[in-house]
């Protein structure tokens, strides 16, 4: 890029401003050591977004900087979006969110990334047919022209990688956006065993593209066809995949739009930029993996496979052995189950939070404790959405941080549990991901609930869960069903309790 | 050279961002794993310096202006509304009193079926 040998006021020294990225991504760091504990956490987050706000500014004192008004109107607009967006989303809806904002981070590397093609007049090569009108801050106005070398190839390289990625981030993730917000069906929608060629075919298309760009071809079209192919690309990664993977993938592309954020920062010679999207990188990439052994998949196997393809079939068919044997109970009965139990251990899942339960689960777990019940909470690392996403609406509830139980420890708990109420989860207790080896969740850890005295299950009906498998725990002897909505359910055990 | 000390030291800030990354993110608490990833999610809206930067390169070509604005406006948002629900959602795991309001109850706009 242009680096005017110009500045003329301190503020403008490019050293000085090379400072103030350094103090900006130095935040972005210390406020990600705030975030590794719960009292820190605010503060942390706050820090990192002082630290934005000191890129931003050390940013429009580039002395290339300029159109603010354009700047301004963007900026106006995308605050006057995404503030809204963020007050008014609810805990629930928050993997969506997440996904969103990812998405757009990823529109904009690769719209910057073809801003920079253009600029540089449609060729990453040396041409010398362009001559560039520069005005000086002087008003003279010098000309020259740019056949001196185009751009050095590395730069090419990480332009053509954050386009890529970029795109690929942008539709994946809007995708993803799509399929948790139910707008898009869940389940798994692929082109069946051509999926793999699908997805190579335009994987090497995409690459040819980006290649043949470096190698210097001049070609706006190519660049979009480029562009477009990794929009097909992040569409075909994306619609395969069951719901059930889906925090995965968030978290994948989250680490993809990390990525081609530094590689916009190496083309544009930016450390703050390069930094940043590192850490993102890196961040997203340890959190990917984290969550695919919590669900103990395969990185490689969510991206090829297409989870629940073949695998729900499967399930489904599996699910005829046991038809019929499932118990259904009252409100009134499981109140006095859990009145004379010694511990209780409350599942909560996803259908807990979209019910807006938590709540009444709150008021039932006073009650219960009242009458001297002792009471866990059993959370699965991927309980709701995303890992961590219950523990964030158990607190929203105010339940107390002790009464929660990781996957390990409520597993050791269970043997000693007189009953288990299980609010709204499903597959991360589903007995097949032990039992059954042809279960596509099989080895997948899952809360032993069934090991317990007797398992409540407040559920809508039968419908399987959101990876599309029936549930074998509910057919299971010691298990009853409560149909209903959790938070009606649960308000109408509490209001039982009190009558025992 | 000049251009390859420049290339040469940008990758050694690549490789030990990604270091860094790796030590300091390992050690946040699985409870955190949401908002954690909402954090990261933010900070990656730095790519709005990007935007930014080539705007003011970009001459008088109108289209490119268009496509960076749009830039702009999407790593605003990803900036804004990244930090801010990340506050919200850590503002819950703060311990003490704050009544959760009832707000949202009831007309959840979510379908509630199936999970």
């Amino acid at each position: 890029m242009i680096q005017a040998p110009l500045a003329t006021s301190f503020l403008q020294n490019q050293s000085f401003l090379d400072v103030l990225y350094i103090i900006a991504f130095s935040l972005f760091i210390q406020g990600l050591r705030g975030l590794s504990g719960p009292t820190t956490a605010v503060r942390g987050n706050r820090i990192a977004a002082v630290g934005m706000v000191i890129a931003v500014v050390a940013t429009f004192l580039e002395p290339s900087e300029g159109e603010w008004g354009l700047i301004a109107l963007g900026i106006a607009l995308g605050t006057a979006v995404g503030v809204p967006a963020a007050r008014q989303v609810k805990m629930t809806a928050m993997p969506q969110m997440v996904a969103l904002f990812n998405g757009v981070g990823g529109g904009a590397v690769f719209l910057i990334s073809w801003a920079e093609f253009r600029r540089h007049g449609s060729t990453y090569a040396s041409h010398t047919h362009a001559v560039i009108l520069h005005a000086l801050p002087n008003g003279t106005i010098s000309t020259f022209t740019v056949s001196a070398g185009g751009v050095p190839t590395y730069v090419a390289i990480f332009s053509v990688f954050a386009a890529i990625v970029g795109s690929v981030s942008f539709w994946g993730s809007n995708i993803a956006f799509g399929k948790l917000q139910e707008i898009i069906p869940g389940r798994p929608i692929s082109f069946g065993s051509a999926q793999q060629i699908v997805n190579l075919v335009l994987l090497v298309l995409t690459l040819a593209a980006g290649v043949d760009l470096v190698a210097g071809a001049h070609s706006e079209l190519l660049f979009i066809g480029m562009l477009v192919c990794a929009a097909l690309l992040g569409n075909a990664l994306v619609f395969p995949i069951g719901g059930a993977d889906m925090p995965v993938v968030i978290s994948m592309l989250n680490a993809f739009t990390g990525l081609s954020a530094a590689a916009t920062g190496i083309a544009l010679n930016n450390p703050a930029l390069i930094v940043a999207g590192m850490i993102v990188g890196a961040s997203g990439s340890i959190l990917t993996n984290l969550m695919a052994v919590a669900m103990n998949r395969s990185i490689p196997s969510i991206i090829a496979g297409g989870f629940g393809g073949g695998g729900a079939i499967e399930g489904a068919s599996g699910a005829g052995e046991h038809a019929g044997t499932v118990r259904s109970t009252s409100a009134a009965d499981a109140a006095i189950q859990l009145a004379y139990a010694n511990r209780v251990m409350i599942v909560p899942g996803y259908g807990m939070a979209v019910a807006q339960a938590q709540h009444a689960v709150r008021e039932l777990t006073k009650e219960l404790e009242k009458r001297g019940v002792e009471v866990g909470f059993a959370i699965h690392p991927v309980a709701g959405r995303m890992p961590g996403h219950m523990n964030v609406l158990l607190a929203e509830a105010d339940v107390p941080y002790d009464q929660l139980e990781e996957m390990d420890e409520a597993n050791q708990e269970f043997g000693r549990t007189d009953v288990s109420l299980v609010i709204g989860a499903n597959d991360v207790t589903n007995p097949a991901a032990k039992n059954t080896p042809s279960s596509p969740i099989y080895g997948m850890p899952i809360l032993e609930v069934s090991n317990s005295h007797s398992v409540i299950v407040i559920k809508r009906s039968m419908n399987p869960g959101f990876a599309g498998i029936e549930n074998e725990l509910y057919y299971e002897p010691e298990t009853e069903m409560l149909f209903g909505d959790a938070k009606a359910a649960v308000s109408e055990i509490t209001a039982e309790l009190a009558n025992i | 050279m000049i251009l390859a000390s420049t290339l040469t030291t940008n990758l050694a800030i690549l490789v030990l961002a990604g270091f860094i990354g790796f030590v300091v993110i390992s050690k946040v608490p699985n409870t955190l794993h949401t908002p954690l990833m909402s954090g990261t999610n933010a900070i990656h809206g730095i790519v709005l310096l990007g935007g930014l930067l080539v705007i003011g390169l970009s001459g008088n070509d109108t289209f490119s202006k268009v496509i960076l604005v749009i830039a702009i406006v999407f790593g605003t948002i990803n900036i804004v509304g990244g930090f801010l629900v990340t506050d919200r959602m850590l503002e819950m795991f703060k311990a003490k009193p704050k009544r959760a309001k009832g707000a949202d109850d009831g007309e959840s706009s979510e379908k509630g079926g199936g999970s």
